[in-house]
């Protein structure tokens, strides 16, 4: 979901920047030394788990994880997805330089709402009910990022709207996709590491318990 | 996104190579022209001005001897959203028709504007790949920390693509693990439930790394500085660089006002 420069209109460019600078600072507000190695592994393993392709019929389709980085990372997300976006234009060509703060506004923003909403539900004692909070989250984040790329589309020109309900429509099963994976992976850490949805509060007596 | 083979780096760049031409150039110096461009490709308006954009980007990249056929395909590799919502464009903008698909007038106006972007999109990706991708990742980590991005998101940049090899390697030994015991990918539960898994684990030993990361880092005097040695240091070819780069920005996006 990484739109390219010279899509969008200018101010959907500056507004949607503004915000990825702030929800990149509260985000950062959220690492200290001791949560900053955690969150940058994180960062690298979301870099490297979203390579993983997915069959869909013929085709198959990368995983996003932008709802897992939220449950896991919080706030925290926008920085590591920040990173991962940098990297992701500048090596690979992916996305572009002038539309970084939308792409990562729109990926970002719905992995925190939905990693902060489902968290508590994750973190309970109910092993089904962790499960299908994670797929919602998961599912729902993808569903709210086609609608804002959609949504920065539409805002940037009438012609872009109906590309856009078809982009939703077409990314359907991606989010059903993203769903399942991530109800899995959520039953899988809560059950090995119990403490891994959220970072460790500032200040929280030092780094044993990280 | 770019697939990887076994023994395969994930985060392949454009960093090694011949230390001559673009590449010799300080990493700030490029990192500011390739903003500069952007934003000056982003706001041209004629399609001349974004044709002579494209062969600048062509001539940054052969001068930093970007390697052909690499670098083709990812330009290329665009996300199918974004190819599907070009190609959706002349038809959906009101205008002059100039032709029809299957019923469907295509208008002129649309068909522009969808050229417009493709060109900006790549022009300014070639530009972006040639002046910021052939730089090392760490380097370009410290040419960051000197352009002032705050301290945190440095080493938080630092330590991801510090691990993003080690990290990938250990995906690598769980899908080995995987098709060891007759996994093959399908369009089923089976398949999303098992990758579900594949990803939890790798989540679950990064986080266990990151703990015995963070020990070692405190045994050695870590209080959340990274003393950042680099010998980023601009000479004063460096600034003609910077200075020509910009002096160029301002003349497309001014031969764009004009025509």
């Amino acid at each position: 979901m990484h739109i390219v420069d010279g899509a969008l209109a200018a101010p959907v460019i500056v507004a949607a920047s503004a915000v990825a600078v702030g929800g990149t600072a509260v985000g950062l507000k959220s690492l200290d030394a001791d949560t900053l190695p955690r969150a940058g592994l994180l960062s690298a393993a979301f870099f490297v788990a979203s390579l993983v392709q997915v069959p869909i019929g013929p085709s198959s389709v990368h995983l996003v994880l932008g709802g897992m980085a939220g449950l896991m990372l919080g706030w925290g997300a926008f920085p590591a997805l920040a990173v991962a976006l940098a990297l992701q234009a500048v090596f690979f060509g992916f996305g572009g330089l002038t539309v970084l703060g939308v792409n990562l506004v729109n990926i970002a923003a719905p992995a925190v709402l939905f990693g902060l909403l489902c968290r508590p539900l994750v973190r309970g004692a109910s092993p089904a009910l962790a499960a299908a909070a994670g797929a919602v989250a998961g599912g729902g984040a993808v569903a709210l990022t086609t609608i804002l790329v959609g949504l920065s589309l539409a805002l940037s020109g009438d012609a872009f709207i109906p590309a856009a309900k078809l982009v939703f429509l077409a990314h359907v099963p991606v989010m059903l996709a993203e769903a399942v994976v991530t109800g899995a992976a959520v039953g899988l850490v809560r059950k090995v590491k119990p403490d891994a949805f959220g970072l460790p509060r500032i200040g929280a007596e030092g780094w044993s318990r990280a | 996104m770019t697939d990887t083979r076994p023994g395969q780096r994930a985060l392949r760049t454009f960093a090694a190579g011949p230390s001559t031409g673009l590449r010799r150039v300080d990493a700030r110096m490029r990192i500011i022209a390739a903003a500069a461009f952007a934003v000056a490709v982003v706001s041209l308006t004629s399609v001349s001005s974004l044709l002579a954009a494209l062969a600048a980007g062509f001539g940054l990249a052969a001068w930093a001897r970007l390697p052909a056929a690499e670098t083709a395909r990812r330009v290329v590799a665009v996300d199918g959203f974004i190819v599907l919502t070009l190609v959706m464009l002349p038809f959906t903008t009101p205008g002059e028709p100039l032709f029809s698909l299957w019923g469907f007038p295509a208008s002129r106006e649309g068909l522009h504007h969808a050229v417009l972007i493709a060109l900006k999109a790549n022009a300014v990706i070639l530009a972006l790949l040639a002046l910021v991708g052939t730089v090392p990742e760490t380097v370009l980590g410290h040419a960051l920390a000197r352009l002032k991005v705050p301290e945190k998101l440095v080493q938080l940049f630092l330590m991801t693509v510090r691990y993003i090899d080690v990290l990938h390697q250990e995906a690598t030994r769980l899908r080995t693990a995987m098709k060891a015991r007759g996994f093959r990918p399908r369009t089923d539960l089976h398949t999303l439930r098992s990758l579900g898994w594949l990803v939890g684990m790798l989540l679950v030993r990064s986080l266990e790394r990151s703990e015995r990361v963070l020990a070692a880092m405190k045994c050695r005097g870590f209080t959340g500085r990274f003393p950042l040695l680099d010998d980023l240091r601009a000479t004063p070819a460096d600034w003609v660089f910077l200075a020509g780069a910009v002096a160029a920005c301002a003349s497309l996006v001014t031969a764009d006002r004009l025509a």
